[in-house]
């Protein structure tokens, strides 16, 4: 039904409007980003989504991002965005399908981010005794383990992707809905972060320290960053810096079992 | 032999962690950590100094070695850098960056 509408997602406490036409879609995301939907604050940017049929031009298309006079302009072979950060408003050409919006919003949260000191971090996150704890590494490397291991006291963030802000002495975790494997999106609520662990699963449970050129290595490997943009990429590398030397990094080497929560406190 | 300069490329990101000096190509994210003689080259490395004098002045200095052999380990290391974009090498010194308007006051 094509009806003006629109919604307000609230990730990492950063309110985004989207306007669209179709309640169908609207119900889609409604659904989909659960515990994230509404604000009690106005929004700091908006976008109007035209939803289309399948861009079918290159549907295998690698997503790019591009600042041009201003705008950001974003494209994979699903979706065409542009966003005028100064202006806060943007244009998303999509099909009805979530998977586009997804992206684009990771896409556009890696941006604002990188200006504020933040970041997207390929981890799974937790949130116990009020201390965020993450668990970040390759794929198979057991983020979804142990996030299916955390006993009952312990908060999920996300199973997949950490959302890192800049607190005033530190770093806050805030919760995301991008999930992984889990399929389950995380609680909508932050804590300062305690502890960075990066996996290995092996034979016995242990924990040691990483040098800071080894914690940052790992760390800028796992970060999500999309843009084409040097002087973006320079305030990333700087934030992962900041980050080494205010939060404890440690590698995480575990037995997939729920003994390995012992170790988290 | 021909003498050289060096400097640093505007496209990377570079910081001292822990006692390393860890730089970024903000081109293509590849990352690098320095040794500690590296170090002291890529510090030096100001456009107007020439290679052989960093050599003599500071990598000889600072870490009691043969000039011949820093010579060629820092030739390697400047050969490798530069490959990856992260430092700029020249026959002729580069020229000085303008001065902002702050500083010619």
């Amino acid at each position: 039904m094509n009806q003006n509408c629109e919604i307000t997602l609230e990730i990492g406490g950063m309110p985004i409007l989207l306007h669209m036409q179709n309640r169908s879609f609207r119900q889609l995301l409604a659904l989909r980003y659960a515990g994230f939907v509404g604000s009690s604050r106005p929004p700091r940017f908006e976008f109007d989504i035209e939803l289309t049929a399948p861009l079918a031009d290159n549907p295998d298309e690698d997503v790019q991002v591009r600042m041009h006079r201003g705008v950001w302009r974003l494209r994979r072979g699903d979706f065409r965005a542009q966003w005028d950060p100064r202006a806060g408003r943007g244009r998303i050409r999509q099909s009805a399908n979530p998977y586009s919006i997804d992206s684009i919003l990771r896409i556009v949260h890696t941006l604002i981010l990188a200006q504020e000191g933040g970041f997207l971090l390929h981890s799974a996150g937790a949130i116990r005794d009020g201390k965020a704890f993450l668990f970040s590494g390759v794929s198979g490397a057991g983020k979804t383990t142990i996030s299916r291991l955390a006993p009952r006291d312990v908060t999920l963030l996300t199973d997949e992707v950490s959302y890192v802000r800049r607190d005033d002495d530190g770093y806050r975790a805030c919760g995301t809905p991008f999930a992984g494997e889990l399929a389950r999106v995380g609680e909508n609520c932050s804590a300062p972060i305690e502890c960075l662990f990066f996996l290995a699963q092996g034979q016995a449970n242990r924990i040691e320290t990483l040098s800071k050129a080894e914690a940052i290595r790992r760390l800028m490997r796992n970060i999500l960053f999309f843009a084409e943009d040097s002087d973006l990429a320079q305030k990333v590398f700087q934030s992962a810096c900041e980050f080494v030397e205010r939060v404890a990094v440690r590698r995480l080497t575990f037995v997939p079992d729920s003994r390995v929560w012992e170790m988290i406190q | 032999m021909t003498e050289k300069y060096i400097a640093k490329s505007s496209a990377i990101a570079s910081r001292m962690l822990g006692g390393e000096m860890m730089i970024m190509s903000a081109l293509d994210s590849t990352f690098f950590t320095l040794n500690p003689a590296a170090t002291v080259v890529w510090q030096a490395a100001d456009g107007r100094t020439a290679l052989s004098e960093i050599v003599r002045n500071h990598v000889c200095r600072e870490f009691d070695v043969d000039i011949e052999i820093a010579q060629r380990d820092v030739e390697h290391f400047v050969g490798e850098l530069s490959q990856h974009g992260i430092l700029l090498v020249s026959d002729r010194p580069f020229p000085k960056p303008s001065a902002s308007p702050t500083e010619a006051a």
